[in-house]
């Protein structure tokens, strides 16, 4: 069988990828596929411990719970990247530094 | 190597290859569609680790639902979002990204250090769920314990996921709203 620390290991991989996104992108829509990556990532980790669950499942129930949280994140996220860009005409996060109107 | 071996070394190459390329690329199309490919793989990954359920869900919502999102977002936004991503400067790609890389390196020798010091598989809980015979065996069918789990433990948390659901509805739907003639 395939032991945790082989899951474990992919999912830090994934989470750094999603860190650099974040950290370097120069687009709020690729920021947020980083967000998305390391949430995935945590999601591997609650699943592949949420095996050793049987009666009450909370690695699976907590991994669905994030993905519908993450889901209504990126709606709310989106929609504020298109109002950003209708004010601002960039989605460049360096950029947008106003706060006033 | 048995076979459910090989598929995990497949499927995790294939999400962190495609991860990878997601990361690097400058085009923000070819990266949308490249993380599709990320989130099959790990659903399959969802898979080898005897969780079908949450598998299904992840391509139902995330596939199904946020990357559609993500592609409606940009291309209902018209063509000027993409060409303000293509007119970046191109510099020297290593210099500016350097800090990034560093910081994402660093932290990935962080947590390899710590998780080979965790030693995962033989944590006291989880030799005692050995013990109990408390682990999902590979023929179990999950979905019907699940459904069950929802709506007698998890039930509070079910309801406010719900409510939350609600408020994010209505909270995209005022803020992507056009602005009233002044």
């Amino acid at each position: 069988m395939i032991s945790l620390t082989d899951f474990l290991l992919v999912s830090a991989a994934l989470f750094c990828i999603g860190l650099y996104m974040i950290v370097s992108k120069h687009n709020a829509i690729q920021i947020l596929i980083g967000i998305e990556l390391m949430l995935n990532a945590a999601n591997l980790n609650l699943v592949a411990f949420g095996k050793y669950d049987k009666l009450n499942n909370g690695g699976q129930m907590f991994a669905l719970f994030a993905i519908v949280l993450a889901a209504a994140t990126t709606a709310v996220a989106l929609a504020i990247i298109l109002n950003v860009y209708k004010k601002y005409k960039t989605i460049d996060p360096d950029r947008i530094d106003k706060l006033r109107d | 190597m048995s076979l459910v071996q090989a598929l995990f070394y497949l499927m995790s190459f294939i999400a962190l290859a495609s991860a990878v390329f997601v990361a690097a690329t400058k085009n923000l199309v070819r990266s949308v569609f490249m993380f599709f490919i990320t989130l099959f793989a790990l659903a399959g990954l969802y898979v080898l680790a005897l969780a079908d359920f949450v598998a299904i869900t992840q391509i139902v919502i995330y596939v199904g639902g946020i990357l559609v999102l993500i592609l409606f977002a940009f291309m209902l936004s018209g063509k000027e979002t993409l060409n303000v991503i293509a007119q970046q400067r191109r510099q020297f790609i290593s210099l500016s990204k350097l800090p990034a890389i560093l910081l994402a390196v660093l932290f990935l020798i962080v947590l390899i250090n710590m998780i080979f010091k965790v030693d995962a598989d033989h944590l006291g809980w989880i030799s005692q769920s050995i013990q109990t015979k408390n682990v999902i065996e590979p023929e179990a069918a999950t979905t019907e314990n699940i459904g069950v789990n929802l709506m007698t433990g998890y039930l509070l948390p079910f309801e406010a996921v719900s409510i939350l659901l609600m408020v994010a509805l209505v909270g995209a739907a005022h803020l992507s709203r056009k602005e009233a003639q002044q």
